[in-house]
């Protein structure tokens, strides 16, 4: 069996899964320290859990390192090494960081001789003179902890971040180092942010997860524990300590995969409908499409594949207003119980007019002369174009598709909606996050240039596919399982001998997971 | 004379997509360095073309390269560079910059060496929107001469190009080195005399760039109509508006080409535009009747936010305003559409001018 926790803002979530068989789940406040509400929802869930149990692993998705960023909390010192000269350098690192983080994490940076060229041909060589000097000034000048390493074309070519780090490591050991070809893809301002980000995540990510280690080893668990990634894939927690960057958006991917999995969907839109807002997001072969984009963090522009998620501000809670009539954006959120008409409270919500038009059933029902009939059915009527826009915007073709629904506030939501081929409500849809973390394979991915005219298009294609199953493996995957979930081809203009992308991603099951 | 000062870079870049036509290129990256640029050395001098002294010596730069290396080896001051070298052999002093091209991220490309150097630039520039190729300037269909050229690098290797056979020789050329210097380059053409500009450049083409794009700005913050904005500062019509319900994609001999279908909204719901792009927007066809082809400008904008998309980030269930402006009346001789017209990109197709 396997446990599955959701740590979100407001509640901490855990699943017990018995192969594909919700055994037991449980709902707890999330508490400031994280580790108190996991541990929580962990007893109710082992309380419930058939005495013979045995538990496989523990899979854990967590929005705490997201708001790290977001609140400049806990963040390191952190210096940023680019290789690049005499290239690159008109613009510095971090040079389009909002002011107010890249103070708080220091802003030092050096451009230093080394980098690629797109064909892996070096731009200079690298001086370790000079990276020894870098490092000495970041360390004794500027109080730094944490270095991003950043090459030009190192996701091509990676021996001068793998050089810069081997150095740093034997200069300044308590330094923690991320090397951006480990973190992202070409483009390198996105891709050093994103590396910045991640150093400076470093320190409070190796606490975070030491201390969560020790919530659930403290209750008698000793199988292997995972945090769930960007990608709907998994990481081992010492793996996450090193790169919390990819945790980062594993909320919104868990509510999506959880959702195709209860639903039994590979292939549909998932509508995640709470008290404020609604967020969808497009399930292809059971992954959620990824933003083809940059997406900002923390307001720093990154170019990680996140999957893409429209929101809009429409949920359970949101205000109706008459003359004109207007739904949200403002919401009674979690006053819900105490605000609502049909909740014996004065405000009219979403909630109230779908109870009044027979679409939902909870609370005391609505008095026939506190609601008009017209303004009932106008509001509904707003509602359900609202949401067949969203799901127009999400779809990938003109055909008609399944929605899932999950969270609260799909009570609002008919049967019969614009552009669904089926309206889907999984049962313990408020527990997708958690399940989702708990259904979670691991993957591996490569995107690289390959020049056709060097290797052959099969051959490319092959040498990707290799380097990601191998990363796969090194995962944790059983390479008995692995299957290519994503390929893309991308021919380069202007670039000579054919260059084409090729972004390749196999997943597989966990090794040694019975299912 | 005005100045262009940092915020002034977002308007342009707005202004610069929509003359883009689709292509051109993010021009993000640009606005990052035409803003570190000014951070540097102050805002940018404009010269309108009419206040070009008779002894003017204007200097054409831009970039030249592929896209995906330029997000990963950012330009520095190539340009700058390249137009020293201009300067050097021809032993004449620069004294105002032009754009070659003001769709786009090289919309921008000046405003960095006239910083560094100190220069003004000229509004104006040799498209009056984007096209993917050097020769395809109205400079050059005008007689300017296009050498001598030079490319730069980053490393302090410079190319010239004394003489060629065509224009499209020095693009096949300058692409070959291009390519050796790591496929990011920019380059400089021989200057041009005041005559010269005013006679063979799309005038005041900077300007409407940034007007355009205060006009974008301005709606957006007010939420009143975008579309109507661009309408007003810019003489065009609406061919088209509604949603995206087709895309097709394919990179053939160094060009992203496609076709992307829109299909109406309201009274527009059973009509569909199509739109076939080479790197630009450039046939648009309403019910299989053609209504607009290059080089007239076709342009696809976002219908709320009258954001330009580019064709590279076109997809499915985009709500779309297709817009058209005629092209600058130096692309519509013969002389011009020999050059940019139906033909040069390979349709079958005599130029009709767009009907306002």
């Amino acid at each position: 069996m396997r446990i599955g926790i959701d740590v979100g803002g407001t509640n901490t979530d855990a699943v017990l899964m018995d192969g594909t068989k919700l055994v037991a789940l449980a709902k707890r406040p999330t508490t400031p320290d994280v580790s108190s509400g996991i541990i929580a929802a962990l007893k109710s869930v082992l309380a419930d859990a058939p005495q013979t149990a045995h538990i496989e692993a523990v899979m854990l998705g967590t929005t705490h390192f997201t708001n790290a960023l977001l609140e400049h909390k806990s963040l390191a010192p952190t210096a940023v090494i680019r290789m690049c000269g005499p290239a690159t350098t008109l613009l510095p690192p971090l040079v389009d960081w909002p002011d107010a983080l890249r103070d708080t994490i220091g802003g030092r940076s050096y451009m230093l001789k080394g980098g690629h060229e797109f064909d892996g041909q070096e731009i200079s060589s690298m001086e370790e003179k000079e990276v020894r000097e870098a490092v000495e000034d970041m360390v004794n000048n500027g109080g730094v902890r944490a270095v991003a390493v950043c090459g030009v074309f190192s996701p091509v070519e990676t021996s001068h971040e793998d050089m810069v780090g081997a150095i740093i490591r034997e200069q300044a050991p308590e330094l923690s180092v991320t090397l951006s070809h480990e973190i992202g893809r070409v483009g390198i301002l996105e891709r050093e942010n994103a590396t910045a980000l991640n150093a400076s995540l470093n320190e409070i990510a190796t606490r975070t997860i030491l201390s969560l280690t020790e919530a659930i080893r403290s209750l008698g668990l000793a199988a292997p524990f995972y945090l769930s990634q960007n990608d709907g894939t998994l990481m081992e927690a010492d793996f996450a300590a090193r790169y919390p960057v990819f945790t980062i958006a594993s909320g919104p991917t868990n509510s999506m995969r959880g959702a195709a999995f209860l639903s039994g969907v590979a292939n549909g839109i998932v509508l995640d409908i709470g008290g404020t807002t609604t967020d969808g997001g497009t399930i292809v072969n059971g992954f959620p499409r990824e933003s083809s984009v940059a997406i900002e963090i923390a307001g720093v522009r990154t170019n990680f594949r996140m999957p893409d998620v429209l929101s809009i501000a429409l949920g359970g809670g949101s205000i109706v207003r008459e003359s004109p009539l207007t739904i949200g954006p403002d919401s009674v959120g979690y006053r819900l119980l105490d605000e609502a008409l049909v909740f014996g409270g004065d405000t009219l919500t979403t909630t109230d007019i779908s109870v009044y038009a027979g679409r939902a059933a909870i609370g005391d029902g609505v008095q026939e002369s506190s609601l008009d009939a017209k303004l009932a059915a106008d509001g509904l009527s707003l509602i359900d174009s609202r949401l067949a826009e969203i799901i127009d915007q999400l779809k990938l073709s003109a055909a008609d598709v399944p929605v899932i629904l999950v969270g609260g506030g799909s009570i609002l939501v008919s049967d019969s909606l614009e552009g669904a081929s089926e309206v889907i409500r999984p049962n313990h849809g408020e527990v997708a996050n958690a399940i989702g973390a708990a259904m979670a394979q691991v993957g591996g991915q490569v995107e690289k240039v390959y020049s056709l005219v060097e290797y052959g298009r099969e051959e490319a294609l092959e040498a990707a596919r290799l380097e990601a199953e191998s990363k796969a493996v090194a995962a944790g995957a059983d390479p008995q399982t692995l299957q290519v979930v994503e390929l893309e081809e991308v021919p380069l203009s202007y670039l000579p001998s054919n260059a084409t992308k090729i972004r390749i991603k196999v997943v597989g099951d966990l090794a040694g997971l019975s299912s | 004379m005005w100045q262009i000062v940092e915020d002034d870079l977002e308007s342009i870049a707005i202004g610069a997509g929509i003359l883009g036509t689709g292509g051109g290129g993010n021009p993000y990256i640009g606005q990052l360095r035409a803003r570190e640029a000014i951070r540097r050395h102050g805002p940018v001098d404009v010269l309108s073309p009419d206040e070009l002294d008779e002894d003017s010596l204007v200097i054409c730069v831009g970039g030249i390269g592929a896209p995906t290396v330029g997000i990963e080896k950012i330009r520095g001051l190539q340009s700058y560079e390249a137009f020293r070298a201009i300067e050097r052999y021809t032993g004449k002093k620069a004294t105002a910059l032009i754009s070659n091209e003001i769709g786009g991220s090289n919309s921008l490309e000046p405003l960095i060496p006239a910083a560094f150097a100190g220069l003004p630039v000229v509004d104006a520039d040799g498209m009056g929107r984007a096209f993917p190729e050097f020769q395809m300037k109205t400079f050059f269909v005008y007689g300017v001469p296009c050498t001598p050229m030079a490319v730069c690098d980053e490393r302090g290797n410079t190319a010239i190009i004394p003489e060629a056979a065509s224009p499209k020789w020095v693009e096949r050329m300058a692409r070959a080195v291009t390519i050796q210097m790591g496929c990011v380059a920019c380059y400089a053409v021989a200057p041009m005399t005041a005559k010269q500009v005013q006679t063979t450049a799309v005038l005041y083409s900077l300007s409407l760039a940034k007007s355009l794009g205060e006009a974008v700005r301005a709606s957006r913050k007010q939420n009143s109509d975008c579309i109507a904005a661009i309408l007003d500062t810019c003489p065009g019509r609406v061919l088209f508006s509604g949603k995206i319900v087709e895309l097709e994609r394919q990179t053939t001999s160094g060009f992203a080409r496609g076709r992307v279908v829109v299909e109406g909204t309201g009274d527009q719901s059973s009509s569909r535009m199509e739109i076939e792009f080479q790197n630009e927007n450039l046939v648009a066809r309403l019910g299989g009747e053609t209504v607009c082809m290059v080089p007239d400008l076709i342009c696809i904008v976002d219908s709320d936010k009258g954001e330009p998309i580019t064709t590279e980030l076109l997809r499915y269930g985009f709500r779309v305003t297709v817009l058209a402006f005629p092209a600058p009346t130096l692309w519509t001789s013969p002389e011009g559409l020999q050059v940019v017209g139906p033909r040069a990109f390979g349709y079958d197709l005599d130029y009709v001018p767009l009907q306002l």
